[in-house]
């Protein structure tokens, strides 16, 4: 399953440790972070739990950039 | 401006005035006798920390979380170990100057971002419902199909429909990139996303929200940015070396040379002299830190594409990943379906030949005998004909499948149709030297000469193939269900270089996959369809292009990149926009790392010092970010 996520953060490179940090998340299959659009694009292992998941893909994206948000 | 940049903004002002006096005085440029060290540095600890507490923050947060190479960090310890040496006025720069550059770069990216988007976006905001005589606004999403809804000059169309009341004009350059009005009348189709401009129309809608041409475009150009390029993944690759690699560097240059200057036995006498070995050193080592953030490339790169990509879809063409837009300038050759991308797929009479009546007068017998069938050459018969066709005339009409009609029209008997139709009723006939479908005529019996039926050429077909020549593009190829005949002169005349005939859609695919064998290097193969039956070809090609596929789902699916009109020439603007775009990308990458590497150099030599690497590393910044910006002109390509 694969869902988008609408987000902010400051600088390419800051997008760049998301997209990273979400992808090491475990229930992720694969994510892609677009700075330009301002999107996480988040495909989910078969049968993980999307709400828990994207909590932690979120606490990781934290850890990483502080200065970012995703709009679950 | 956002919140976030305006107080940004302010802090840098504030720390500004605060950190210019204490320069010049630090500088003894303007004389303060008797103004102690340490009030300096308390003083100078003010804008430094006004200007820089966030960036100190962060690297705080960073080591807690293990995030030790990230360009915070780097800051925070270049900037802390030049104050700690003395150098107060340079820590304090360098902190002020990233952050002015952090600015500059977070406003015109949000700029640009916010241009682009406007750009593509033909997003409905609302839809007009008339409820007991009076419009009301509701959410597109929530209008069902068979719905009336009212658009009034101005307004964007939110959901596709047919217009059951009213006339107008309609812009449809934010679907196509074409700037001539189209005329929209009772019954005819409407797109979500065209501008209504002259008429109150009332539309029945067709299509959901979500199904709609409007949705499906935006759609697309939003996950265009998502598929990335090699460029951007080589570039987020080396990102993710190059800080660590020049901190690494950077502490080995702070230790290995004094060290080894003192094994060597430099002149140590006095406690000064080794400290100026130390001190230059590990300042040389803070100068490498400045320089080890990577933000004007990997800012520059995605900002490049995105703008490129907008770019194209101003222009009615429509990429679906930045990926596509690589490959696309590699396009060397391009292989296309005939109908309806190199000819308008609608059958014309173009001649009436050896008509021992009025060719008039043989188009009407012709068109009488065609009326009932709908099969697309009786129509363009009926077309050539023009005028109303009165059934009363026609009498004892007979279809004889795959031959032709045999009918009365007016008393007389007219039989019409190809070769067959003419031995089986015996009558003698004559070949036709022209190319096309050839229907041949006889009145009562006796032959009355045929007419020559073909598909037009588009207009612009050989303008767009002389395009593609002149855009480097070596091998043209048309691959065509079509005679042998038909398609040497279609070939000829509009320029291709190559056609192969007589194939089945099946023989497309291997005819495609012969030609890729033949393409070597980083050559690469395109090929143009219309988007109907060919979505192996489509799949199958380096890229493929779909045209006039505005309303073709199937098209939309297959294709890499679409053409929102049947222009031919657009093929070789979208070419161009991609070969501007990568040369930009290019361009950006070995600028900013070729100033980088200058810098690490004359930085390690001693030549640079702070104030070099950061103005270096600020101003590159600013130049890659404008010279990305450039990939969105791309009207005049």
């Amino acid at each position: 399953m694969k869902k988008s996520y609408k987000i902010d953060v400051d600088c390419a490179a800051c997008a760049e440790k998301m997209e990273v940090a979400a992808k090491e998340t475990p229930g992720v299959k694969d994510a892609v972070v677009s700075f330009m659009t301002l999107k996480m694009k988040v495909e989910f292992e078969d049968g993980a739990d999307v709400a828990a998941v994207m909590k932690e893909v979120y606490a990781n994206c934290k850890k990483v950039e502080d200065d970012c948000e995703i709009y679950l | 401006m956002n919140k976030k940049q305006k107080t940004l903004l302010w802090r840098i002002i504030i720390a500004v005035i605060f950190f210019v006096p204490l320069y010049l005085i630090s500088e003894e440029i303007i004389h303060i006798p008797g103004f102690p060290d340490w009030a300096l540095i308390v003083l100078f600890l003010i804008p430094y920390l006004l200007v820089g507490y966030d960036i100190i923050r962060k690297a705080l947060l960073g080591i807690k979380n293990g995030q030790v190479f990230d360009e915070n960090f780097l800051m925070t310890i270049a900037t802390i170990g030049a104050i700690a040496l003395g150098e107060y006025g340079e820590g304090v720069a360098v902190m002020l100057l990233y952050q002015i550059g952090e600015l500059f770069q977070s406003y015109a990216v949000g700029k640009s971002r916010r241009n682009i988007t406007e750009l593509m976006d033909i997003r409905p905001d609302y839809a007009n419902i008339e409820v007991d005589g009076q419009l009301e606004q509701v959410d597109p999403d929530e209008v069902e199909v068979g719905s009336i809804i009212v658009v009034q000059p101005g307004e964007k169309i939110p959901l596709d429909g047919v217009v059951v009341e009213g006339n107008s004009s309609l812009n449809t350059s934010a679907l196509t990139g074409e700037s001539l009005p189209r005329k929209a009348e009772e019954g005819s189709e409407v797109l979500s996303g065209s501008i209504n401009m002259s008429g109150v129309l009332k539309i029945r809608t067709t299509t959901e929200f979500d199904e709609s041409t409007a949705s499906k475009i935006l759609d697309l150009v939003e996950n265009a940015a998502s598929r990335k390029s090699k460029s951007e993944n080589f570039i987020s690759k080396f990102a993710r070396y190059y800080t660590p690699i020049v901190c690494i560097a950077a502490l080995v240059l702070a230790v290995v040379p004094p060290v080894v200057m003192m094994l060597m036995g430099a002149d140590l006498s006095g406690h000064h002299a080794v400290w100026h070995i130390w001190k230059d050193w590990i300042l040389r080592a803070c100068t490498f830190l400045v320089i080890s953030c990577p933000c004007a490339v990997v800012i520059s790169i995605p900002l490049s594409f995105f703008a490129g990509l907008g770019g194209a879809s101003s222009q009615g063409i429509l990429i679906k990943g930045s990926n596509f837009l690589e490959t696309m300038s590699q396009v060397r050759t391009i292989a296309f379906d005939k109908t309806g991308t190199i000819t308008k797929g609608n059958f014309v009479v173009t001649t009436v030949h050896k008509s021992p009546i009025d060719e008039k007068k043989l188009l009407e017998y012709a068109a009488h005998a065609e009326a009932h069938s709908s099969h697309p050459i009786a129509r363009s018969v009926r077309e050539a004909y023009g005028k109303h066709i009165d059934m009363n005339r026609v009498t004892d009409l007979e279809e004889i499948s795959g031959h032709g009609i045999v009918a009365k029209v007016d008393g007389v008997s007219v039989a019409i149709g190809n070769d067959k139709l003419m031995n089986k009723l015996g009558i003698e006939h004559e070949d036709c030297e022209h190319v096309g479908t050839i229907l041949h005529v006889a009145l009562d019996g006796v032959y009355s000469g045929h007419i020559v039926i073909a598909d037009e050429i588009k207009e612009n077909s050989k303008e767009a193939m002389a395009a593609l020549k002149a855009a480097g593009v070596e091998k043209l190829v048309m691959l065509t269900g079509d005679a042998e005949n038909v398609a040497k002169s279609v070939a000829a005349e509009v320029g291709l270089t190559d056609y192969r005939a007589q194939l089945l859609p099946a023989d497309k695919v291997s005819c495609v996959e012969e030609l890729l064998k033949e393409c070597t290097g980083n050559k690469r193969l395109a090929f143009v369809g219309d988007g109907i039956n060919d979505a192996p070809v489509l799949s199958r090609a380096d890229i493929g292009i779909a045209m006039g596929a505005l309303g073709s789902d199937a098209a939309i699916e297959a294709a890499d990149v679409v053409l929102m009109d049947d222009d031919p020439k657009k093929i070789a603007k979208a070419i161009k926009i991609s070969r501007k775009c990568i040369s930009i990308v290019k361009q950006n990458i070995v600028f900013a790392l070729g100033i980088k590497v200058i810098c690490l150099v004359l930085a390690a030599l001693g030549i640079a010092n702070m104030w070099v690497a950061i103005i270096a590393d600020v101003g590159v910044m600013i130049l890659a970010v404008l010279n990305a910006i450039r990939c969105l002109f791309v009207k005049n390509l």
